[in-house]
């Protein structure tokens, strides 16, 4: 008697182990960067692309009801696809789209907005990287849409779709 | 007087190359280290010391620059944890969700140890 009750434990200890790595299979093992909204904006200073003037990321946030931050790079791909959308978004609504400008060269980047446009009211360098890491980005592209408090309400990481376009005019309207 | 100089000279090599030493271990030994413990969240598998990703090279940078902002590693790694969630450290947190990961080898542990006691001493 003892001794079936015995096996029976270890029966299901074996199931139950054997359902939970079968489980663990069907499981994505490639990390999903979490959007997480909600959380403030890190301050940054940085110099403007044309003019090489200092500014605070705070007093550009702080006199908009929106703003929109757009990491991007004149040697990433996807940005350049994304660029219409901006464009697109800019000339649809009045929203204040700040760009922050990925680890680049200034010729290229002036290049890149002479070829395609320029959808930002202010470009912000940021040509080590760092001021993207301590916003929490990934890569290129990369786009934060914040209120005037710098609560961060929408993050998008890759290039922005028509979708989400239409989702930010709706959140901003 | 030759000695006297010789002498003071080798002294005052000795100090400045310790000196030399010990700030490269300040510096790069800990920039090493912790990013180490970090996970490269964009190149799958690597750490983001071993990382030469744009990535992992600013995050080198910034974590130095903490360091030099008199930071210490608890508070890099808990800004970081902030900015990018708990995957990006290794050494995972002991939460609820984990309790059984943590908890399982200490039972199967002192099960093994009962079933050893029972058959070398009981039976």
């Amino acid at each position: 008697m003892k001794k079936n009750i015995f096996y029976l434990i270890l029966l299901l200890f074996f199931t139950f182990i054997f359902t939970v790595f079968y489980k663990g299979l069907d499981k994505p093992n490639f990390y999903t960067p979490k959007e997480v909204n909600n959380k403030n904006f890190e301050e940054f200073t940085s110099f403007e692309l044309f003019s090489n003037k200092q500014f605070d990321s705070q007093d550009i946030i702080e006199n908009n009801k929106f703003t929109l931050v757009n990491i991007w790079s004149s040697w990433c791909v996807p940005c350049r696809q994304e660029h219409s959308v901006l464009m697109n978004l800019s000339k649809k609504t009045d929203l204040n789209i700040v760009g922050l400008n990925y680890k680049d060269k200034k010729n290229n980047a002036i290049k890149f907005l002479k070829e395609l446009g320029n959808p930002f009211s202010k470009i912000l360098i940021d040509p080590d990287g760092i001021i993207s890491i301590s916003l929490g980005a990934y890569g290129v592209p990369e786009t934060f849409l914040l209120n005037n408090k710098s609560k961060i309400i929408k993050k998008y990481i890759g290039p922005l779709t028509e979708n989400n376009i239409s989702e930010i005019i709706k959140i901003i309207k | 007087m030759i000695r006297l100089i010789k002498f003071i000279s080798l002294i005052l090599f000795l100090i400045l190359s310790l000196q030399k030493l010990s700030n490269a271990n300040n510096n790069s030994l800990s920039v090493d280290k912790i990013s180490k413990n970090l996970r490269c969240l964009i190149c799958q598998g690597q750490s983001v010391y071993d990382s030469q990703s744009d990535f992992a090279i600013s995050m080198k940078i910034l974590i130095d620059n903490k360091i030099k902002e008199g930071k210490s590693e608890k508070q890099i790694y808990d800004y970081l944890k902030n900015q990018y969630g708990e995957w990006i450290v290794y050494d995972p947190e002991f939460n609820k969700k984990n309790l059984i990961l943590w908890a399982f080898p200490l039972i199967l542990f002192i099960f093994g140890g009962l079933l050893i006691y029972r058959k070398v001493f009981i039976n």
